[in-house]
């Protein structure tokens, strides 16, 4: 279709083009004056930091949200999309970084989703699979339409996604932090796979944060800074460092090493939990920790390796197989998830709207929090609204929360204010083990070096700390002691000092085994 | 404190805006039939206005009030106890019984244990939904709803064989002994008339209002002031959040459960206490599910839950005008009926109102705030 119109514009004329966006929305970075020009078949990607707009550009462009002001051209043409269908039709598609797939039906089914050839009232599988085939053949690894999507590999699932929007026509093709929940190697994969779409014709905007990723990939670079584009440049023109301070605005935070401050007294213990579910398999098998106070243990690893069990098991939400665990000198093996949290242990969750926040309770009382039961809470059985709220003060102050005052509904922030407020909680209340699953998640760069600085602070103080995180560079730089979890098992320990992003990652897919002492 | 009286008004608009819809729309009924409304509604309004009628709507808003706070408790920590109707009505049953076979105790202490048995009863029949949510995972709608149907049978059965006062030849009512003056709780007419209200014959302002507000008054400190209930309301909005935090899940169902249950054994004990005196087959009936319908018009709040029962309890009483109006009084059922479906609109349309204003305004003070930093920097 898009052939059909070569002529009318100078050499590469934009299949794309936004002008002077702007969307506002209360309490969140909006877009103001954007401006973006696609070129048909690159790759071209949307660099800036959590909150600079990148996906609320996309939504807009996908008809999710309408802009307050500016026009959007694809294909030379005007178009005011209501609805996502309406992108669809435009052969618009986007690829979410959450994946919208059902897993309990196959490849085929879940493409074909609300668009099912039929033969009389059944599904015409076999035109459906032909169709399928044609669509994945050219694109190296394919993937069989007839296995379920619940057995597919995180990689595999996003191959289904792309496939399901180009099934629907898209020849834009929107990937929206595609490498997120991917490994290196599979972010290879991807790649591959985008530059061979790429040579079919098909033009890709690919929103990301990872520069170095960006700079492999991209043919074009517009960086964007809160809600404004800063500028487009093309690949080559600059370096990590340079995009980096684009996207910034200024220097660039790193977690870097320090001296060590671990001490020789033990602050978290665990040997030899196994954990099963209700079919005998095993979710953790044979972990063996000890984290001493002042030091930060990492744990790296795919997301659903036994991460999220083992915090679990710590916790006493689940109580294990077999195994003990041990706060200093107490065995806590058996004792309920209160009573551990009392003896000094601090958590800040993987998923804070589902297990960290009461988003339509004030922030005093998402202040309380895991701590409701010690003063300056609680006073015996009584809440103590007062000391609630002097607490609730001293967090906003230290942990630069943003938020008129202690009686806003939790809702009312800003994701990455919501992940302060869940950080200063934990760490005013100076636990002696602190549980920090992915602590930067979902903030900004500023706030990000902030938190990484206040659990250095913490570990310098004595804190015990177990660090679960994605970011394998935050990882390596806060880590005294690095393992890597694979399958439920702590499968190799890597020294943080000396192990790169790509060694972790081959550990962390499996690829490399050593069995640590 | 101009922000807090907008919160107050806006949450104030949302029942009267399902109120005045309810109206509406039964007016529209009304004028189908051929009556007028302002006929109907103006018998009505002045048939409650009486003094009689003013007390009867405060005995008959009683119970609702407390068979809605036992829902309300479920409702702070997301579990729907549907079962406050048997609970109630077979606690009044024992108590009653208890209260007609002990004799010889003190006033004060005859009350209290025929209270007691009432809140123990129906704190056990819940606690068996409680018990199997928590050891067996069955639903607490699907399991206190058949406790329902058992509760009346189980009544019917205890009530026959075993609680039912040997009649006299040529009684055919089944009843428990009467409770002897020891265990009634007088009225408060004396009250009524020592502040200048002329009580007509007949009609009793029941004193178990006073055990009512102080029930609200229990009910909000614990919900909203101690630690136990800040835990209930953490596992009523998040269950995650809640057993993250310390929460033992199966320890707060339970004790929901039973709490809940405890009120519910309390809304027969205005009329057995103040009135009957015992325990007959024609018990009111239906206060437990009315009581959800209140509980949700109030917003599970004490305060909010006060006003809904005053409302239901006027209009059962004004409909009785209607009768003699020749006018079918269901059609304050339809009232009631309507009020609950708009209420639950209005609720979430303020809700996203009161959720998009606060946004804004931190948006706006946050905003405020950056301008000064960038001028001071």
């Amino acid at each position: 279709m898009a052939q059909t119109r070569a002529g009318t514009q100078a050499a590469a004329p934009p299949v794309v083009r936004l002008e002077g966006i702007a969307k506002r929305f209360p309490g969140v970075v909006a877009n103001d004056d954007v401006h973006l020009e696609v070129v048909s078949g690159e790759i071209h990607a949307i660099v800036g930091e959590n909150g600079a707009g990148k996906s609320t550009l996309m939504k807009i462009l996908y008809g999710m949200q309408r802009p307050d002001e500016g026009t959007i051209e694809v294909e030379g043409r005007e178009v005011h999309f209501r609805s996502p269908k309406e992108a669809i039709t435009a052969g618009i598609g986007m690829v979410h970084q959450h994946f919208m797939l059902a897993g309990n039906l196959t490849v085929l089914e879940n493409v074909v989703l609300g668009l099912e050839p039929r033969r009389g009232p059944n599904l015409d599988r076999a035109t459906a699979r032909n169709r399928i085939q044609e669509l994945s053949k050219t694109q190296g690894a394919a993937v069989d339409p007839d296995r379920l999507v619940e057995a597919l590999s995180v990689g595999e699932k996003q191959r289904v996604e792309i496939i399901k929007v180009l099934y629907r026509g898209a020849r834009i093709l929107i990937l929206d932090e595609p490498t997120g929940v991917l490994v290196p190697q599979e972010v290879e994969e991807l790649f591959e796979h985008l530059r061979e779409l790429r040579a079919e014709g098909v033009t890709i905007i690919f929103i990301s944060h990872k520069l170095h990723e960006v700079l492999e990939i991209a043919d074009r670079i517009t960086v964007l800074r809160g809600g404004h584009t800063v500028t487009t440049v093309d690949q080559g023109e600059v370096s990590a460092r340079q995009l980096a301070e684009l996207m910034v605005g200024s220097e660039l935070p790193t977690p870097g090493t320090r001296e060590s401050t671990v001490t020789d007294r033990e602050g978290l213990v665990v040997e030899d939990v196994e954990l099963r579910d209700e079919d005998g398999r095993h979710l953790l098998r044979a972990i063996s920790l000890v984290i001493r106070e002042g030091e930060i243990l990492g744990i790296a690893g795919v997301e659903g390796n036994g991460q999220q069990e083992l915090v679990d098991v710590i916790l006493g939400l689940r109580e294990p197989s077999a195994g003990r665990v041990r706060l200093a000198d107490e065995d806590v093996t058996t004792t309920g998830t209160r009573q551990r949290r009392g003896a000094g242990l601090g958590y800040i969750p993987e998923d804070r709207q589902l297990r960290g926040l009461l988003l339509p309770f004030p922030l005093w009382e998402n202040a309380m929090l895991g701590h409701q039961d010690r003063p300056p809470f609680s006073k015996g059985l009584w809440l103590d609204r007062g000391g609630a709220h002097a607490r609730t003060e001293e967090i906003i102050e230290g942990f630069d929360v943003r938020t008129p005052g202690p009686d806003v509904m939790a809702h009312a922030l800003s994701g990455g204010n919501q992940q302060k407020l869940i950080v200063g909680r934990e760490l005013t209340a100076s636990p002696r083990v602190l549980l920090a699953a992915h602590p930067t998640r979902g903030i900004d760069v500023g706030a990000q070096a902030a938190v990484w600085e206040q659990i250095r602070d913490a570990r310098a103080a004595g804190m015990a700390i177990l660090l679960i995180s994605a970011d394998l560079e935050e990882l390596i730089g806060l880590s005294d002691t690095l393992w890597v979890m694979f399958r439920g098992a702590l499968v190799a320990e890597l020294d943080p000092a000396e192990v790169t992003p790509e060694v972790l990652g081959s550990y962390m897919t499996g690829a490399a085994q050593e069995r640590g002492a | 404190m101009n922000k807090q009286a907008s919160k107050v008004l806006l949450s104030v608009a949302a029942p009267t805006v399902a109120v005045g819809f309810a109206l509406l729309l039964s007016s529209a009924v009304l004028l189908l039939i051929g009556e007028s409304p302002v006929a109907a509604y103006g018998a009505m309004f002045r048939f409650a206005a009486r003094v009689d009628s003013a007390i009867s709507i405060v005995n008959r808003s009683v119970p609702l009030y407390l068979s809605a706070l036992a829902v309300a408790f479920g409702f702070k920590m997301g579990l729907f106890n549907i079962g406050v109707e048997g609970q109630y009505r077979l606690a009044a049953l024992v108590a009653a019984w208890v209260g007609g076979v002990v004799t010889g105790l003190p006033a004060p202490l005859h009350v209290a244990l025929i209270i007691f048995t009432a809140m123990a009863v129906g704190a056990g029949w819940a606690g068996i939904a409680g018990t199997l949510k928590v050891t067996r995972g069955v639903h607490e709608v699907i399991s206190t709803i058949m406790l329902n149907f058992i509760g009346t049978g189980l009544g019917a059965y205890l009530l026959a064989a075993y609680f039912r006062e040997p009649p006299a030849p040529g009684d055919l009512v089944i009843k428990t002994p009467d409770i002897p003056p020891s265990g009634q709780l007088p009225s408060l007419n004396p009250v009524l008339e020592a502040l200048g209200v002329d009580v007509p014959g007949g009609s009793d302002l029941q004193s178990f209002l006073i055990l009512a507000v102080l029930a609200g008054i229990v009910f909000y400190l614990l919900i909203w002031r101690t630690r136990f209930g800040y835990d209930l309301r953490v596992s009523g909005v998040s269950a995650t959040a809640a057993a993250a935090s310390g929460v033992n899940p199966k320890k707060m169902i339970l004790t929901t459960m039973l709490l809940s249950g405890a009120t519910a054994g309390l809304v027969g004990m205005p009329m057995l206490l103040g009135f009957f005196h015992r325990y007959t087959i024609d018990f009111p009936i239906m206060l437990g599910f009315t009581g959800i319908a209140v509980a949700l018009l109030g917003r599970n709040h004490p305060v909010g839950i006060a006003f809904a029962a005053l409302l239901f309890g006027f209009l059962d009483r004004a409909s009785q005008i209607l009768d003699f109006e020749a006018i079918p009084k269901e059609i304050v059922t339809i009232v009631q009926g309507i009020i609950i479906l708009s209420v639950v609109v209005a609720y979430e349309v303020t809700h996203r109102i009161i959720q998009k204003r606060q946004a804004e305004e931190v948006a706006a003070e946050l905003e405020g705030a950056t301008e000064t930093e960038e001028v001071a920097g």
